[in-house]
C-alpha cells in the first residue's frame, strides 16, 4: 500500500494506492476510505486499486471553493492527468456513486468500465416525496436500520475508535451536508447528462438498502444507455463493507468480462 | 441600564410531552388552534405596551416550526409595534441572516420599520440555533461566514445613498442594489449580534456591535463577554469597552412577596423544560465545530443544553439563568452575575413562558419597572466601563 498527497486546485488530496494491473479507481461514500476495508484485498489482488479521499474526507483538505458534487469530479478528473491514466475503471459508494456518475458525465471517455454502488445524485420520484430518506433528520437507530442489513453487526462503537479518527468521523459528516443539504443528495442538471456516459455500467444495490430503493436505482439506471442493475443479499446501504467477498467477485465478473487483458 | 421587556410568543397548548418527538421542527401544526393563537397574539401585544408604559424597552425574536416561539416573521410583529408603541426602543434580537435567502430584503424591512417607529429600532441579527435549519432548508456548514457576508451587505445597503451597487460574493449575488426607504437613523440603526460562544464574540467586539448572549450563566457569560472585549481592543477600538455594548438575556420574574415570585418562577421555568428536541434536529453536521462534535460523540453534554440542568428555581438562579424574587432579591441576583462577568449595559428579560398568564405577567412587568429598574439605573450606569472590577 502506498499513500500519497497530492496538491490540485487548492486540494491537498490523500490517495491511497494498492497492488498492479488495470487501474480501477473507488470512490468512497459517506463514512470515507480506510486501507483497512475488506473489499481492498480482492480488489487490489490482480489490479491497481487507486482510492482518494475526496475534498473534506479523510485526510484531504476542503477549499472555501468547494461546495458541489460537481467540484469532486473536476479533482479527481484532473487527478487522472496527474497519474497519467486516460482510461480506468470506476467504481462509486452512495455519495462516491455520484462524483462517479459527475466524472463520467463530464469524461465519457476515461471511464471504460462503471460500477454504482447504492449511488444517489439524481432525483426520480415525485416532488412531495424524498427519493432519499432524509439522514439529516433521523434518529442514529432509525438510520442505522437503513444503512445496514445487520445493524447490530454493523454498528460503529465511538468508545472504540481514537479522538483522530472520531474527528475524522465528524468532519466527513460536516462535509456530506455541506455537498447534498440542497438540492437534498441529487444534481438536477445530471439526468439531462448522463446520456454521454456510454460505458457499460453496472447499478449494484444491497437487498436491505433503506436508503436507495430498487425502484430508485432501476430509474436511475435508465438515465444511462448502456447500464444494468443487480443486488447484492444480505447488504444494505454498503455492501462493500456488509459483504465484502460477494461484493468483490459481483464487481470483477462484471469489469473483466470486457477487459482486453 | 436598560431593561428590555422579552416575550418569545409561545404557544403553550400542547399534549403531554411524550406524545409528541419533538416540539420544535415536527411538531404538526394541527395541535394550534388558531382562536387560542389569536388572543394569544393580543395579549402578547397588549404585554408589550404594558411594558413601554412602565418605562422598558421592548424585544422579540423569531423561530420557525415550534411552539416555543409563534413568531416566524418577526419584522411583521415589529412593524406592529412600531405605530402601536411610541417612546420604547424596539429590538428585533434578530434576523436569522444565515438562514434567510435576501439579505437585501432584510435591510428593506429593517429600514421601513426605522421610519414606522421615526427611529426606534435597533437591528438585532443572529446566526440562528441548530433546529431553524431543517425549516429553513438552510445548509448547517459555513452558517458564520454567510451571516457576516450577509450583515456587511445590510450595513451597505443602509448606508449606501448614491444608487445602485453591485455585490457579487461568495454566498451573495445582486447586480443593483438601492433600497428604498432607506433607515431613519444616521448612518444606520444600532446593530446587535448574539452569540453564545466567546469565538464568535471576539469578531462581534472587533467591529463594535452590541453583543447580546442568551442563558449563558456566570462562567458562560463572562467567557463571552472576556472575548467581546478582547476583539474590541485588538482591533483598536481603546481600551474602554462601554457597559452598553453588552447584553445579557435571562428568566426574570419580580414580585411583591416571595410566595407570588416563586410560584411565577416556576412557570417561567417552562422554557427550559418544554423544551423537548431530538439530538438529530439540536446538533446538524456542522454546526458546531468538529472538536465539539468528538467531545459529544465522548459523552459531553451539547453546548446548547447545558441550562437545561437548571430546571429548578433554584438551579436556575445558582446558575445565574434566573434572577426571581422580591425586588431585593432580583437586585442582588443581578448584581452578583454583573459584578462577575464585568458589567452589562441591557438586561434582556424572558418575563412570560408557558403558562404565565397575563395577570402574573404583568405583576412581574411592573414590580421589576416599579422596584427594582430605578434602582438598577442607578447602580449600573450607562456610562460605566465593562471589565473594571
Amino acid at each position: 500500500m502506498q499513500r500519497h498527497v497530492i496538491a490540485i486546485a487548492g486540494v491537498e488530496l490523500e490517495l491511497f494506492e494498492f497492488g498492479e494491473g488495470r487501474p480501477i479507481v473507488f470512490l468512497h461514500g459517506a463514512s470515507g476510505f480506510v486501507p483497512e476495508h475488506p473489499f481492498v484485498a480482492p480488489l487490489s489482488a490482480r489490479h491497481r486499486l487507486i482510492a482518494p479521499s475526496h475534498p473534506g474526507f479523510g485526510a484531504s483538505s476542503l477549499p472555501d471553493w468547494i461546495d458541489a458534487v460537481a467540484d469532486i469530479a473536476h479533482i479527481h478528473l484532473e487527478l487522472l492527468d496527474r497519474l497519467g491514466l486516460d482510461q480506468v475503471d470506476v467504481i462509486g459508494c452512495s455519495i462516491g456513486g455520484w462524483i462517479a456518475a459527475e466524472l463520467a458525465s463530464m469524461a465519457p471517455k476515461t471511464v471504460r468500465r462503471l460500477v454504482l454502488v447504492g449511488p444517489v445524485g439524481v432525483k426520480t420520484g415525485p416532488v412531495d416525496r424524498l427519493d432519499i430518506p432524509d439522514i439529516f433528520a433521523l434518529p442514529q437507530s432509525t438510520l442505522e436500520r437503513l444503512l445496514f442489513h445487520d445493524p447490530e453487526r454493523m454498528r460503529t462503537d465511538p468508545s472504540r475508535l481514537t479522538d483522530e479518527q472520531l474527528g475524522i468521523a465528524a468532519r466527513n459528516r460536516e462535509t456530506l451536508a455541506l455537498l447534498s443539504w440542497e438540492p437534498y443528495m441529487h444534481n438536477p442538471k445530471l439526468p439531462h447528462r448522463l446520456h454521454r456516459v456510454t460505458a457499460p455500467t453496472l447499478f449494484l444495490r444491497g437487498e436491505s438498502d433503506g436508503l436507495v430503493s430498487a425502484e430508485y436505482l432501476a430509474a436511475y439506471s435508465r438515465l444511462l444507455p448502456n447500464a444494468r442493475t443487480d443486488t447484492i443479499a444480505e447488504a444494505g446501504h454498503a455492501p462493500h463493507l456488509e459483504q465484502p467477498e460477494a461484493f468483490a467477485a459481483m464487481v470483477l465478473a462484471f469489469l473483466d468480462a470486457g477487459a482486453v487483458s | 441600564m436598560k431593561a428590555w421587556h422579552f416575550s418569545e410568543n409561545a404557544y403553550p397548548y400542547l399534549p403531554p410531552a411524550d406524545e409528541y418527538e419533538s416540539i420544535r421542527v415536527s411538531l404538526p401544526n394541527r395541535i394550534y388552534d388558531p382562536e387560542k393563537g389569536a388572543a394569544l397574539y393580543d395579549r402578547f401585544l397588549d404585554e408589550w405596551l404594558i411594558a413601554e408604559d412602565e418605562g422598558m424597552e421592548i424585544m422579540l425574536n423569531e423561530h420557525h416550526q415550534t411552539a416555543t416561539c409563534v413568531d416566524p416573521a418577526a419584522p411583521l410583529v415589529l412593524a406592529a409595534l412600531a405605530r402601536l408603541t411610541k417612546k420604547a426602543r424596539l429590538l428585533i434580537l434578530g434576523n436569522p441572516i444565515s438562514n434567510r435567502r435576501q439579505p437585501v430584503r432584510v435591510a428593506e424591512e429593517m429600514a421601513m420599520v426605522d421610519i414606522l417607529s421615526r427611529g426606534r429600532l435597533e437591528a438585532g441579527f443572529v446566526r440562528g440555533v441548530p433546529y431553524e435549519v431543517l425549516p429553513a432548508n438552510s445548509n448547517p456548514v459555513r452558517m458564520n461566514e454567510r451571516q457576516w457576508e450577509a450583515l456587511d451587505l445590510i450595513v451597505k445597503a443602509w448606508t449606501n445613498h448614491d444608487g445602485p451597487f453591485s455585490h457579487e460574493g461568495r454566498f451573495f449575488h445582486y447586480r443593483a442594489v438601492n433600497i428604498w426607504p432607506r433607515p431613519y437613523q444616521q448612518p444606520h440603526p444600532p446593530i446587535w449580534i448574539s452569540t453564545t460562544s466567546p469565538s464568535g464574540a471576539a469578531r462581534v467586539g472587533a467591529h463594535g456591535y452590541v453583543q447580546a448572549t442568551f442563558l449563558t450563566g456566570f462562567d458562560g457569560t463572562r467567557a463571552v463577554f472576556d472575548a467581546y472585549r478582547r476583539g474590541w481592543r485588538e482591533a483598536g477600538r481603546g481600551s474602554d469597552v462601554p457597559v452598553d455594548r453588552l447584553a445579557y438575556a435571562a428568566l426574570v420574574y419580580a414580585a411583591p412577596n416571595e410566595a407570588d415570585a416563586r410560584a411565577g418562577a416556576e412557570k417561567l421555568l417552562w422554557y427550559i423544560t418544554s423544551n423537548k428536541v431530538p439530538p438529530h434536529f439540536a446538533n446538524p453536521p456542522g454546526y458546531v465545530p468538529v472538536q465539539a462534535n468528538v467531545a459529544m460523540l465522548r459523552g459531553a453534554e451539547h453546548p446548547l443544553s447545558a441550562f437545561r440542568r437548571a430546571a429548578t428555581v433554584e438551579g436556575a438562579i445558582d446558575a445565574g439563568i434566573m434572577f426571581a424574587g422580591t425586588p431585593d432579591q432580583v437586585h442582588q441576583q443581578m448584581k452578583k452575575l454583573y459584578d462577575h462577568v464585568g458589567g452589562f449595559g441591557h438586561l434582556l428579560i424572558m418575563g412570560q413562558a408557558g403558562f404565565l398568564e397575563h395577570d402574573e405577567t404583568v405583576v412581574g412587568i411592573r414590580t421589576f419597572a416599579r422596584e427594582v429598574y430605578p434602582r438598577a439605573r442607578e447602580e449600573f450606569p450607562d456610562t460605566a466601563i465593562s471589565g473594571v472590577a
